[in-house]
């Protein structure tokens, strides 16, 4: 009865992985990471300390031995631990070679050697903590108004459903479908490279949470059918040609070729 | 430079030229080639019996199409859109296809493929026809006494050209509303109107604009207000770009002698391109450039909005700002040129 | 021709058939169409289909526009939307417009299908008449008595951007209505009447609350009215004309070679149409077309990154793209001529067009050749046109890519100011390379032609005389394919009259003629002449010649079957 009982269940097991695998990620997740609300003052000494270990090896040649900036590189007094965290988990920085910008790549930092950089670089001076899960869960905002502030203020550099685009000098503003909600909010607020900042009286915390729930329905795809990259009329125009006048000549072919 | 290539063998073509004629003669339609089905009754069975298959396909795709329609209902989700969408195009395609490939296979396999010939005739008319019609003209000419009478050819004439304007005028005069384009010129700012944030509404407090930072801002409004056309037309000029660089770093603005148009490192530009009226809003934090996504013209909004690349010609108007009592950005004024592109009196 | 399918016989009818078939021709004489029309012939070609493919995309709009039309609400009033749309969309200020797209795309079981249809085949529609076009101009197929076709055919495409244009437009999204914002700039550029005709369009200022319901008369009845008229003037003269055939033995300009109209081209061309709408659906149902919520409803203030028109427009929106702007805007007593907007939107495209309505009658002119023709050119064998043609596509396709600047900026890791650099140069290299290269093909694949006549295909049988000398043996071409590669006229410079006459009189219109000489030089000073069956014997003695001298110590060699494969 075992097999059939494990049938019965078949159903709302994926479900119920699901939630134990969020309640597992949640809880190490709030283990291992402290809490953004608290991060500035809950960071040990040691972690701020180790930090500036980790800080001197991988990042002082370009930042400068005390984070103060050099010609290549900005100061990072006063970023926050938002942006360090921003720039390392999607392994930005360390930069590998000076480019038009510094392209996402794996993260060369683990989750805690992230953290203990954050905690060196808030230590230097205030500025944007990083996020409470609450402040980016997707669940919890309200997409339509996010739609309206990302196509105000977003998509003309990220497209409208945050496929990315180009800016001038070979830069370009990343794809917005696979970074992560985290992410998307300490962009916000910090304003990366070319990016500009949206502080909290711009695009309030609400706001930013609307904006990540709006980004987040849109990973449903489109209810027409293949997206075909959401690029918009280029690549429709591309597929038409490809796909409806191809398989049309094909068939024409076909139609004018004599039977054997 | 093409024939000397065979030097030789036109020294003999020129001996030879009496023994040959000038041109090849036409081959005629090369001879018929027969078909598997042609030859072979049970090839042609088979193809009968292979089309006769695939208009039933097309059967069963026009029947599982409406079977669909019905049974897969769309839940509300954007999976369940997609799959109704897909069932229903494919169930149609599959009903579609069936036909177009049945009826071509039929006329490739099993219909007659043997060539057929038309004679083609001259488009021209004979010559005793076309006598015949300009005869006829003629006639028809004389008939009207239009030659003879030349006051009523005036008269018809002007007739028919004044005719059109029983329509064509009541048509343009209505159909460009007021006609009243010096509109161009003038936007909603104003002495004192607040900057708000786009599209929220909220009024923008110069302290709040970190460095760095890109606002999208509209004059402030009611959220009434913003529910109208007048209001989508105004906002058609009114927008504007804000953004904070540090003071060291702006090199310049277009605030004329004596004047002070931005406030503390924020500038404030026309959004609307001097191009061809793209928004333009790709603003990059690090070089201050402003580049717009239709056209590249790229901005340098550090040096007084200049052009530094693109199609766009003048710099983006700037807007005039400064703070109010308690900490509110304002304009100082409307815009001192006309937004957007150019137009013939733009300058008048 | 058979007239058994005829229903007009001279007999009582008893069949119910034959009776109905009597009652109508009692009244129509519709047996005379049925003699003239059932059997006539038509040629078979792939390439002739392309504009099949053309007219079934617009049955297919026809089709698939008028279910759009039962729901689609072309009203520019504002509501607050809440409906079966995406989430995202919900309680958003927007026009009617927009939110019976919405309805009609997620509320009506199938809207979207048909939609999605609807977009594709209009993307397809003018995919196929610039095929269609394509094969027309190359093969030559637009000379007398056809040149009054290839106009209206022009005249078709121009209304079919019109009809492209006007329907994207229609959803009142934020995507399509920049695209009419670049409009309207474009419109205000205009000397003296810009404004006013921007008031016109808009019925006041850009947007106002006008321009949705104007584009949707013009989209569902002025633009496809006049599509339909101009297509029964198109496909009246096709028939009028009878089709051109593709070169090839018994294929004259007297004569028309082919199959009958019933059955086998009924069959056929009524399966390419079901193939067509076919294929069309396959990609409505599964391909996204234009999701206008991605974008949003119009609002002035946003744009989106990739703001492109549909493919059909990016040429102008990629010269819009190139044009630089430094200096290009002229004040000229105190009135502005922006020419960065006038030359890449006004002049380029005038150009482009104006080489497609005057070429028929250029090269009827330096050809001066006033016969009728019914059988087309290969390419080859007309190398400037064909260059020509290869550089004006070089040119359209330099600018399409222009305006795709942005996405092969972020697709390829390039910068979009370099890319813009190197097409601004390419546009202007682009096409003379293309018409030199392809002139250059053309003439070589000429004379490959005459070699093949000539000499024969090479076996690769390598034969070894007995004096030690290799030779490869050729194969002489049979009748049907030699006949494919000497039938053409290579045309030569015009032939003018001097400049004086007998008296020495300076002759009135000499200038003018040594000009279109000039222009005819260029079309004809290099050509590669068809093979004479003079030279093809004279190659043939050449070649035994040949042999007999290098094989006459062992004259045994020259004789057998190989000799007679030499021989021809």
């Amino acid at each position: 009865m075992k097999a059939l009982a494990a049938r019965r269940h078949h159903r709302a097991a994926p479900v119920v992985l699901l939630l134990l695998a969020l309640l597992v990620t949640g809880g190490v997740y709030a283990v291992l990471a402290p809490s953004p609300a608290t991060a500035e003052t809950a960071s040990t000494a040691t972690d701020v300390e180790e930090g500036q270990r980790l800080f001197q090896a991988n990042c002082a040649t370009c930042h400068g031995p005390n984070a103060e900036g050099t010609p290549e590189a900005p100061s990072l007094v006063g970023v926050g631990a938002a942006a360090v965290d921003f720039q390392v988990s999607t392994g930005r920085m360390p930069m590998q070679m000076s480019g038009p910008q510094a392209a996402q790549k794996p993260p060369q930092m683990n989750e805690e050697q992230t953290a203990q950089l954050a905690a060196y670089v808030a230590s230097l001076g205030a500025g944007p903590a990083i996020p409470t899960e609450e402040q980016v869960d997707a669940e919890l905002g309200d997409s339509a108004n996010g739609a309206l502030l990302f196509r105000t203020n977003c998509a003309m550099c990220h497209n409208a459903v945050g496929a990315g685009g180009a800016l001038s000098e070979g830069k370009w503003a990343p794809p917005l479908d696979e970074v992560s909600e985290q992410n998307i909010y300490q962009a916000m607020l910090t304003g990366p490279q070319s990016m500009p900042v949206f502080n909290d009286a711009n695009i309030t915390p609400d706001e930013k949470r609307d904006v990540i729930a709006y980004l987040v329905e849109q990973r449903d795809g489109s209810a027409g059918g293949l997206t075909l990259g959401s690029l918009g009329p280029v690549s429709e125009g591309l597929w038409a040609w490809v796909v409806g006048l191809g398989l049309m000549i094909g068939a024409a072919v076909w139609i004018g070729a004599k039977s054997s | 430079m093409s024939d000397n290539q065979n030097t030789p063998g036109q020294d003999v073509a020129a001996r030879d030229t009496a023994a040959h004629p000038e041109r090849f003669e036409d081959p005629g339609v090369p001879a018929h080639r027969s078909r598997l089905t042609d030859v072979d009754p049970q090839a042609a069975k088979r193809n009968e019996r292979l089309i006769a298959l695939i208009f039933g396909i097309s059967c069963v795709g026009a029947i599982a199409s409406v079977v669909v329609y019905f049974a897969v209902r769309p839940d509300g989700t954007t999976a369940g859109t997609r799959l109704s969408t897909a069932l229903l195009g494919v169930t149609m395609a599959i009903s579609l296809l069936g036909i177009g490939i049945a009826a071509i296979h039929w006329a490739k396999s099993l219909m007659s493929d043997h060539e057929h010939v038309d004679e083609r005739h001259t488009l021209a008319s004979s010559p005793e026809v076309r006598q015949v019609a300009v005869q006829h003209l003629a006639d028809g000419v004389e008939d009207s006494g239009i030659a003879r009478r030349g006051v009523l050819k005036g008269a018809a004439v002007s007739a028919l050209a004044l005719f059109p304007l029983t329509f064509a005028v009541p048509l343009i005069s209505s159909v460009g509303g007021d006609w009243n384009v010096s509109k161009f010129r003038h936007t909603l700012w104003e002495r004192n109107k607040r900057l708000a944030y786009d599209p929220t509404g909220r009024p923008i407090r110069a302290a709040d604009l970190t460095v760095g930072s890109a606002a999208h801002v509209i004059p402030e409004a009611s959220q009434e207000e913003m529910q109208s056309h007048e209001w989508i037309t105004e906002k058609a000029k009114a927008v504007v770009l804000l953004v904070r660089l540090n003071p060291e770093d702006l090199r310049s603005d277009q605030s004329p002698e004596g004047e002070t148009w931005s406030y503390d490192g924020i500038v404030a530009y026309s959004k609307i391109c001097t191009h061809v009226g793209c928004p333009v809003a790709l603003y990059e934090q690090q070089t201050h450039h402003l580049l717009c996504p239709c056209h590249q013209s790229t901005f340098d909004m550090a040096d007084g909005a200049k052009v530094v690349f693109g199609p766009a010609n003048r710099p983006l108007p700037q807007l005039p700002i400064t703070v109010d009592d308690e900490g509110y950005l304002v304009a100082q004024d409307d815009f001192a040129e006309p937004i957007g592109p150019s137009y013939w009196e733009r300058l008048k | 021709m058979s007239t058994d399918t005829s229903p007009s016989t001279a007999d009582t009818p008893t069949t119910p058939a034959g009776k109905a078939a009597d009652y109508l021709d009692q009244r129509t004489s519709v047996g005379g169409a049925v003699k003239e029309f059932a059997r006539k012939v038509f040629p078979d070609h792939w390439s002739f289909m392309l504009g099949e493919m053309a007219l079934f995309s617009f049955v297919v709009l026809l089709l698939t526009g008028v279910f759009l039309t039962m729901f689609f609400d072309p009203s520019m009033a504002l509501i607050e939307y809440h409906g079966a749309g995406p989430e995202a969309m919900q309680g958003q200020l927007m026009s009617v417009a927009f939110a019976s797209t919405l309805d009609l795309s997620f509320e009506v079981r199938g809207g979207l299908l048909m939609r999605q249809i609807h977009h594709w085949a209009a993307l397809v529609f003018m995919a196929s008449i610039v095929v269609h076009m394509m094969r027309v101009f190359f093969t030559g197929a637009f000379r007398k008595p056809r040149e009054i076709n290839w106009l209206v055919g022009t005249v078709l495409m121009i209304l079919g951007l019109a009809a492209g244009f006007s329907g994207y437009s229609l959803p009142d999204d934020v995507l399509s209505g920049n695209g009419l914002r670049i409009t309207d700039g474009v419109v205000k550029s205009l000397p003296v009447i810009g404004s006013y005709l921007s008031y016109f369009i808009f019925g006041g200022e850009f947007p106002g609350e006008h321009i949705i319901p104007r584009l949707f008369t013009v989209h569902i009845l002025l633009v496809p009215a006049l599509i339909l008229a101009l297509i029964g003037v198109h496909l009246f003269l096709m028939v009028l004309h009878k089709h051109t055939q593709y070169p090839g033995g018994g294929r004259t300009h007297k004569n028309v070679v082919g199959y009958p109209l019933f059955p086998v081209y009924i069959a056929k061309m009524g399966g390419n149409f079901f193939i067509v709408f076919g294929i069309l659906a396959l990609m409505g149902a599964t391909m996204s077309i234009n999701n206008v919520w991605n974008y949003g409803p119009y609002d002035p203030s946003p744009v989106g990154a990739g703001a492109q028109p549909d493919w059909y427009m990016l040429f102008l929106e990629g010269s819009l793209r190139l044009m630089p702007g430094a200096g290009t805007e002229w004040v000229i007593f105190g009135y502005t001529l922006p020419l960065n907007v006038l030359i890449p939107a006004v002049v380029v495209p005038g150009l482009l067009f104006t080489f497609l309505f005057v070429y028929p009658f250029l090269e009827a002119r330096v050809t001066g050749d006033k016969r009728e023709h019914h059988v087309l050119d290969r390419p080859r064998n007309v190398p400037v046109r064909t260059g020509l043609g290869v550089a004006f596509l070089t040119a359209f396709i330099i600018l399409a890519l222009a305006g795709s600047n942005d996405l092969i900026a972020t697709h390829f890791g390039m910068s979009i100011n370099q890319i813009t650099w190197a097409f601004r140069i390419l546009f202007f290299v682009g096409p003379v390379l293309g018409f030199w290269i392809t002139k250059r093909i053309c003439l070589g694949l000429q004379r490959k032609d005459r070699e093949l006549v000539l000499h024969g295909h090479e076996t690769g049988r390598i034969v070894r005389f007995a004096n030690g000398e290799y030779i490869e043996v050729h194969r002489p071409l049979d009748e049907q394919e030699r006949w494919l590669r000497v039938n053409y006229d290579a045309y030569k410079p015009l032939e003018i009259e001097p400049a004086t006459d007998a008296r020495g009189v300076k002759r009135p219109g000499y200038k003018k003629d040594k000009r279109w000489q000039k222009l005819s030089r260029f079309f004809y000073e290099d050509r590669v002449e068809p093979v004479t069956p003079a030279e093809l014997a004279a190659a043939h003695s050449h070649g035994e010649h040949d042999e007999i001298e290098s094989a006459q110590h062992s004259p045994e060699l020259v004789s057998g079957a190989e000799n007679a494969e030499r021989e021809h």
